[in-house]
This record gives C-alpha cells, structure tokens and sequence, in this order.
C-alpha cells in the first residue's frame, strides 16, 4: 500500500471546556472572549482528525502536514501538533485572515493545499468548536471537486482508497472511498495521543512555514472577513436566571423523597 | 442579479410519509412565504415515495418538484442534483432543508455548489421587514452564545435544527402543481459495504416524554442499566446520556444526547450527574421542565433547571424512584 500524504486542518479556539460564566461577548468587536489566564486550544474536533492522520501515518507511513488559519496563533498552542507527531505545521497567519467565515477558511486552506503540490487525505473536525458550522471540510470537498465522508469514527487505507466507518443514526456504516478524499472526523475516533518528551523536543525546535494571502495568490477581497459570504449581525449571549428551586431534606434520601412530592405537586409527574 | 423569488423546502422521508423535520420546514417555510408575499414550493428526495406530494401540499407547498433522477438511488450526489436542479430551475430565494444526517451534509455542500453562504444547525429563520432579507440565528460557542446571520447572496441557505420550530397541521384537499425535476446525478464516490443499527428497544429517544440522563458523575456503566433505567421504566421514559459517558464507553452513542448527539423536547427531563455545560444544554434545553441532581451545588446545570437537589444521585434516587413509584400508583 502507498504511503499517504495528508492534511490535517486544526484551528486555534477559545477552550470550549472553560465555565459557561467564563465567556463573554466583547461589544465593540462582536468577538467572544474569555479571561486571558485561560489559554486557547486546538479545536476538539480538530485534534481527533489529526489522531486520524496520525494512525494512518502509523499504519501505511507517508506524512502528515498540519495546516492552521488565523491571527496572532499562540506558537505554544498551535505546536502541539508537532508534539504529538505531526511532521509540518502550515500557519495560514495574518491579520487579513481575521473573522474568516467557512467560504474564506476552505478558500485559502484549498489555495495552501495547492501551492503543497496537493495531498491524498484532507482530515478536518466534524465542526469547529467555535461556531460550529460543520462546513469546512465540505466546503474543501466542493473546492477541490473531491468526494468527501463525514462522521468518520475509524478510517483505514485500502488499495487507492479508504475504508471508513462513518457514524450514521443509531449506529455505523463501512464506507470505501477512493483518494484523494476529505474526511471529516468525529469524537467517536478516540482521543487524540499524549505528547511525549522526545516529541515536545522536537516541536520545540520546529519552526512553523507560515503564509499569508500574497503567498497564496489570494485577493484582499476574497480573504478573511473582506471576503465573508455570511455576515454576521449580532453576537449575544441568552440571559439565564438562577431560577431553580432547590429541594432540601434532613437526609439525600429525604431529599429525594421531597423532590417527588415536590414533582407531583406542580404536576410534573 | 436574477430575481429570486420564493421558498423551497428540500424534504426528507420517513417510510411513506415526509419527516417530522420536513413538516416542521414546510410549515416555518409557508410562514417565511407569508411574509415574503411568495410561494412556498417542496422538492421531493430522489427515491421517494408516491402520496409525499399530497402530503407537503397539504402543509402549505403550492408547488411539489418530483425528481426523475438518471441514477437510481439516494447517494448524496443524487440528493445535490435534485437540489442544484430545483435552485437553477425555480431560483428560490430561500433554501430550507433539515440539520439532519443528509442535511449536515446537503446544505454546506450545496451552498459551496452554488458559491453562496449557508448558516447550519439554525434555532430560527426569519424575514427582515425591511430588507426582506432572511435572518439565519444559531447557536454558537458551543451554546454559550447565539449569532444572527445573514447572506448577501442568493438563494440563502439555512439548514434548521430538528425541533426547533413546530409543524402545523396539515389541510386536507389542499393542492399543489405536481412538476416533474430531472437531475443527472454522477455515479456515486462512496460505496458503502456494510450497515451496523441498533435496533432500539422501548422509547424512542426523541420520542420520549420522559427523559433521564447521566452524565460524567455517573462514573461508570452501571447507572445506565441500573438506577437511571428504573427511573425511566417508573416513568415510562427513556434512558440518555451527555457526552462524557458515550466517549467512554459506559452509554452508546445512539443515547448521546447534545449539540452532536440527538435534540430532545421532552416533557421532563432529568440531568442525573451532569455539569450542564452547554454543549449538552444544546440538545435538551427544549425541554419543558428540567430537574437536576448534582452534589455540586455550583454546577452550571442548576441554572439551567427548573427543580434540583444537591446530592449524590447514588443516595437521592432510590428514594426518589420508590415515591414516583408510590404517587403514581393510582
């Protein structure tokens, strides 16, 4: 079986796992932030595509290149893609590149994977961790006139292809497509491996390649927000009010007890 | 620029009949037509069933497409024929279709198709009074916000969460003109080898009135089978679960309730050892009372709920379980 050559698309977000209280929505730039002692990470989804290449790598050799997209990415963050085994790390990092929707982020990742020479496997998240919107990798699909598998909970090499379990209702189906495919992953993969000293090392040393629009022979206006297709209006976070009674008792059991007297009383149950 | 004009739902089948999402989308269509002072039109899957077209004639489309596909088969190269086919024919300004499975799918790679925006996984479509522009609103951040979208380009592309608006009734003798679609589809890239369901036994998940799920606190398998399943059984219910216990193994996936699991709307909904973070809020939060039992009083779920008990659910449901029992007895 031929080595593979892949491309695993990981974006730096705000850390999804920070408290809901944690997030707040910044007025002037329409930006969500969080406190700066929390650090960002690579998106959660993001990290099972790149185990996914990962293991590919592991089984049929060839390389995985990491290619990232934003502003002012956290060299510290973004590395760990190297840590963990990832061979290159493309930064797509300029300021023209800010509040990117999915049409510009899939525009100049397909422009990256271009001027690579191209690749046989584009592994994406199911969606990112920020705006959920699920499109990227379909969108690379599209770009690239490449057939595309989501949902991917384990994907394998065949002769010319890949065989794939995609996560469907209520179970999974076995799928074989031929390369060169985009793959988007889901959680179902498993998690992404621990970084070890000798890998951590060796990022550390690393440098990123890092592009901007000109290296990609991209437009201002077809870049970044200048280039957005969706517009965003207006970000804003639902008001909760602590509206819970809470049901007490001498003992959790009682507790218990009270609760579904309480339930019963205001005909919940 | 052409003029584009209308509504088009791309609708999904159930056995003979259309969707519980698809009847939702016709009905949030026929009201966004209203509004619009434009037709609402259904294009119908390619492999679908006679008698679907009565049925989204009876919700409100005044025009069914019924597609004659050169490739038999509902390969997701047929299903963006018909819909290319249905938007380069009929110039909808509105496209529709549900956040389902094939709607995940469907609505970004058409929207890349046709180079226009899609906004995903939206809580609400509506018309801009004075632009009649369509505004998509979705939640993002995983739940911790919600953004107002809308495109420059048309058609614009919404796909709608399961759930998120209600379907109507539908109107008998209501009619529509039926018009035949042909979609050369490209012989599909996939082939699928092998097909693994659960058949779920009981309840339906998304069906179920009742609800109980466990979350990471539940530490381990057992609940599920255990105290969690005779709350549901006293109940009536179904068993569910946040992320955590499925990416662990102690809950199937096909119980993951949230933002990528299932949506649910039950009447009553247990939060059993679950944080409340808002990516799972994000499938249950339609609930219509929520109660939590957490022994952290801090949890971000007692926010979220209408009743709670702080407390180890271990110690608080048996209990709990044995005076539903009793009360509803008779």
């Amino acid at each position: 079986m031929p080595e593979l050559r892949m491309v695993a698309c990981c974006k730096q977000v705000l850390d999804p796992e920070a408290s809901p209280t944690a997030f707040k929505i910044d007025p002037s730039t329409k930006r969500m932030t969080l406190p700066a002692e929390i650090k960002p990470v690579i998106g959660q989804y993001d990290e099972f595509a790149l185990e996914a290449a990962l293991r590919l790598r592991d089984a049929v050799g060839g390389k995985v290149t990491v290619v990232s997209l934003g502003n002012k990415l956290v060299r510290d963050v973004i590395k760990k893609a190297l840590a963990v085994g990832g061979d290159e790390l493309i930064l797509l990092e300029n300021e023209a590149f800010e509040d990117s929707d999915s049409w510009t982020t899939a525009f100049a990742i397909v422009k990256a994977i271009e001027k690579m020479g191209g690749c046989d496997v584009v592994f994406c998240g199911r969606q990112s961790s920020d705006w959920d919107a699920g499109q990227v990798g379909p969108g690379i699909a599209e770009l690239l006139g490449w057939p595309l598998v989501t949902l991917a909970r384990k994907v394998e090499a065949i002769e010319g292809g890949l065989r794939i379990e995609q996560v469907i209702p209520d179970g999974y189906q076995v799928v074989e497509v031929p390369t060169p495919a985009v793959v988007t992953v889901t959680s179902e993969l498993g998690n992404l491996r621990y970084a070890v000293l000798k890998g951590i090392m060796a990022a550390a040393r690393k440098q990123p390649v890092v592009w901007g629009p000109a290296d990609l022979g991209l437009e201002p206006a077809s870049v970044g927000a200048a280039g957005r297709k969706l517009k965003l209006n207006r970000l804003s976070q639902p008001v909760k009010e602590a509206r819970c009674e809470i049901i007490a008792g001498e003992t959790p059991a009682e507790a218990g007890a009270n609760l579904a007297q309480r339930l019963r009383e205001a005909k919940v149950i | 620029m052409e003029e584009h004009n209308g509504v088009l739902v791309y609708a999904e089948s159930a056995g003979t009949k259309l969707s519980s999402t698809t009847c939702e989308l016709l009905e949030c269509g026929r009201r966004l037509a209203t509004d619009l002072g434009q037709a609402l039109s259904c294009v119908l899957p390619p492999d679908g069933a006679a008698g679907l077209g009565q049925e989204a004639a009876a919700r409100g489309a005044t025009r069914v497409l019924v597609p004659d596909v050169s490739q038999p088969g509902s390969s997701i190269e047929a299903h963006l024929a018909v819909a290319v086919a249905a938007v380069e024919t009929y110039r909808p300004a509105i496209v529709l279709i549900g956040h389902t499975s094939l709607g995940r799918e469907l609505g970004p790679r058409l929207a890349f198709r046709l180079k226009v925006a899609a906004a995903t996984d939206c809580i609400d479509v509506r018309v801009d009074p004075a632009t009649h522009a369509l505004m998509m609103v979705k939640p993002v951040y995983g739940g911790n916000a919600v953004a107002e979208f809308s495109a420059a380009s048309a058609p614009q592309i919404a796909t709608v969460r399961p759930k998120a608006v209600s379907a109507g009734e539908p109107v008998p003798g209501r009619t529509a003109e039926i018009l035949p679609l042909k979609a050369a589809a490209p012989e599909p890239k996939l082939k699928v080898t092998e097909r693994v369901q659960q058949v779920v036994e009981g309840v339906k998940l998304e069906d179920a009135a009742v609800v109980v799920s466990g979350g990471r606190g539940t530490a381990g398998p057992a609940p599920f089978a255990g105290l969690l399943k005779e709350l549901a059984d006293a109940l009536h219910g179904a068993v569910g679960a946040s992320r955590p216990p499925c990416d662990n193994g102690w809950a199937p996936e096909s119980m993951h309730i949230g933002l990528t699991g299932k949506i649910v709307a039950p009447d009553l909904y247990f939060a059993i050892a679950i944080s409340g973070a808002s990516q799972h809020m994000a499938g249950c939060s339609g609930s219509r009372t929520i109660v939590a039992i957490n022994k952290d009083a801090e949890a971000n779920i007692f926010r979220e709920a209408t009743f709670g008990v702080v407390g180890r659910f271990e110690d608080v449901l048996p209990a709990f379980t044995a005076k539903v029992r009793e009360l509803t007895a008779d």
